[in-house]
């Protein structure tokens, strides 16, 4: 079993589920508790958008679908600020906007494009050095952040009213939110694909939400979360030759499931 | 002795969308004065009391604090929204909310320091709610989690602490507790409360403001022995008419 770790391509996978999971896990977190699930979902689904494009115009990948999506995130920002009401109109536009744009942009271009399928659905396996070096990047931005804004983006998050009363630029953390956690979502897609994004961000945040105190723990909780579904989905993933974002997502909604009927009983 | 006035409103009006809330609102509030919002819903206490707070935009008119233009003053006031706004469910716990009560929080790094917490557990412990320190907030009763806010509020050492109904969804005990306690903060520092509990309000409070869309004042301080002594129920909508009507 352990000769398989010798394969570059396995490591690369292991190392980016690593980053990918920490990721997640600290924007997920915020992405729950500020109830932007949806929006990401929007957000993954317009990526395709920006992939399309970078089909099209033969742009590096990640960095162009990463400025599309970030592009995005700034205009439901700016939108969506001062009036909450139109949120969900957004998220419906984005989501089917984006996906269009990306679906015809495809279409445009001659020649054979098969990679639809591993945008869609992730092919953590077929990561490369590049995709592995922006993630890294990736993790030490949503890092210093965390520790530069850690309390400013708290009290964002948690009153927004009250955070602007005492003198934070709400409109600033809730974009810069919006906007790492469209980065988040376009590196993720390497992972499990756009259509599973949102399983990512959700469930292990989920798990820990039943035992944190704060959002520090629940953030360091479903990291360490994030990581044994990886490492279990892509074990399962090499060992039945099963694709590798599903079996993840599969796995981590077991555990969910079981830590879910644990709580219900042990309040009987 | 004299007396300073901590908020002055000058011929303030306000509009939703053409629909006027607040006409021709003059107000003097004094060092001390424990002043009640009071008035129907939609009257536009609420709406006037995040017009002081700088919550929603100025439009016509002006206000005061201290004598100085009132945004530069907001750091000095306290605000106690209602319980209702807040994220239920938040992973945050009692220590980290009152903590959020700092002032412009300029790059501190991660984490608190330790005088912060000191002085979280001291207005913890004005409100009682010492013993919560660690508590997950979600885990709080609606009386307690409206004692932590206060809490909060009291963190930046407010001069003026303004509370928007801060008993609604709480059961007449936690009230009682609610308001013994501003009663005893009310010694050093000046207390406007928007509220629907008219009759505990009234045991309380110095003066009534009666909001709808007009003002009308009234002091108190005569009524006040009378609501003390007398244990039966108030009427609030009687009592409400009577303040709307009355010509004091």
């Amino acid at each position: 079993m352990l000769e398989i770790f010798t394969y570059t391509f396995i490591q690369n996978a292991l190392i980016a589920g690593l980053i990918v999971s920490i990721i997640t896990a600290i924007i997920g977190s915020l992405v729950v508790v500020n109830k932007m699930v949806f929006l990401s979902g929007g957000i993954a689904h317009s990526a395709y958008g920006g992939i399309g494009l970078a089909i099209f115009f033969g742009l590096p990948m990640l960095l162009s679908t990463s400025l599309f999506c970030v592009l995005i995130a700034m205009l439901i920002a700016r939108a969506s600020y001062d009036n909450r009401e139109n949120l969900d109109m957004l998220i419906g536009l984005t989501w089917a906007v984006g996906m269009s744009l990306g679906i015809i942009l495809v279409d445009l271009t001659p020649g054979y494009q098969a990679d639809l399928m591993s945008y869609l659905f992730g092919s953590l396996l077929a990561v490369t050095s590049t995709d592995i070096y922006y993630m890294a990047l990736l993790l030490l931005v949503v890092l210093g952040t965390l520790v530069v804004f850690y309390r400013d983006i708290l009290a964002v998050s948690y009153d927004s009213e009250y955070a602007r009363l005492r003198g934070v630029n709400t409109k600033f953390f809730y974009t810069l939110i919006l906007v790492l956690s469209s980065l988040t979502i376009v590196i993720s897609i390497k992972v499990v694909g756009l259509i599973l994004v949102i399983a990512l961000l959700t469930i292990p945040i989920y798990i820990a939400g039943y035992f944190a105190k704060n959002l520090l723990s629940m953030m360091l909780m479903s990291a360490g979360l994030s990581i044994v579904f990886t490492l279990i989905g892509l074990t399962l993933s090499y060992s039945f030759d099963l694709s590798s974002g599903p079996s993840i997502i599969i796995v981590s909604s077991l555990c969910a499931f079981c830590v879910y009927i644990l709580k219900g009983l042990s309040k009987h | 002795m004299q007396t300073t006035n901590v908020i002055e409103i000058q011929g303030l009006s306000f509009s939703y969308d053409k629909q006027k809330v607040l006409e021709d609102i003059n107000l003097v509030i004094e060092k001390n004065d424990f002043t009640t919002f009071i008035g129907p819903n939609g009257g536009g206490k609420s709406t006037l009391l995040k017009l002081i707070l700088g919550i929603i935009p100025l439009q016509e008119g002006n206000i005061s604090i201290f004598n100085k233009p009132y945004l530069s003053q907001i750091p000095k006031l306290g605000y106690v929204p209602q319980n209702t706004n807040i994220n239920l469910n938040f992973p945050i716990t009692v220590l980290e909310v009152v903590m959020m009560g700092q002032n412009s929080l300029k790059t501190r790094l991660f984490g608190y320091k330790k005088e912060e917490k000191e002085r979280a557990l001291e207005v913890l412990e004005n409100v009682s709610m010492q013993d919560f320190a660690h508590k997950n907030i979600s885990k709080l009763s609606g009386g307690q989690k409206q004692r932590v806010l206060i809490a909060r509020a009291l963190f930046s050492r407010p001069e003026i602490l303004l509370l928007d109904e801060p008993t609604s969804n709480i059961d007449v005990n936690g009230s009682e507790q609610i308001y013994a306690s501003l009663e005893e903060l009310n010694k050093d520092i000046s207390i406007v409360v928007v509220s629907h509990d008219i009759s505990v309000i009234l045991k309380y409070a110095s003066k009534a403001i009666y909001i709808n869309k007009t003002l009308t004042h009234h002091d108190l301080t005569h009524m006040k022995e009378d609501f003390k002594n007398s244990d039966e129920h108030v009427c609030e909508i009687e009592l409400l008419e009577m303040l709307g009507k009355c010509k004091c």
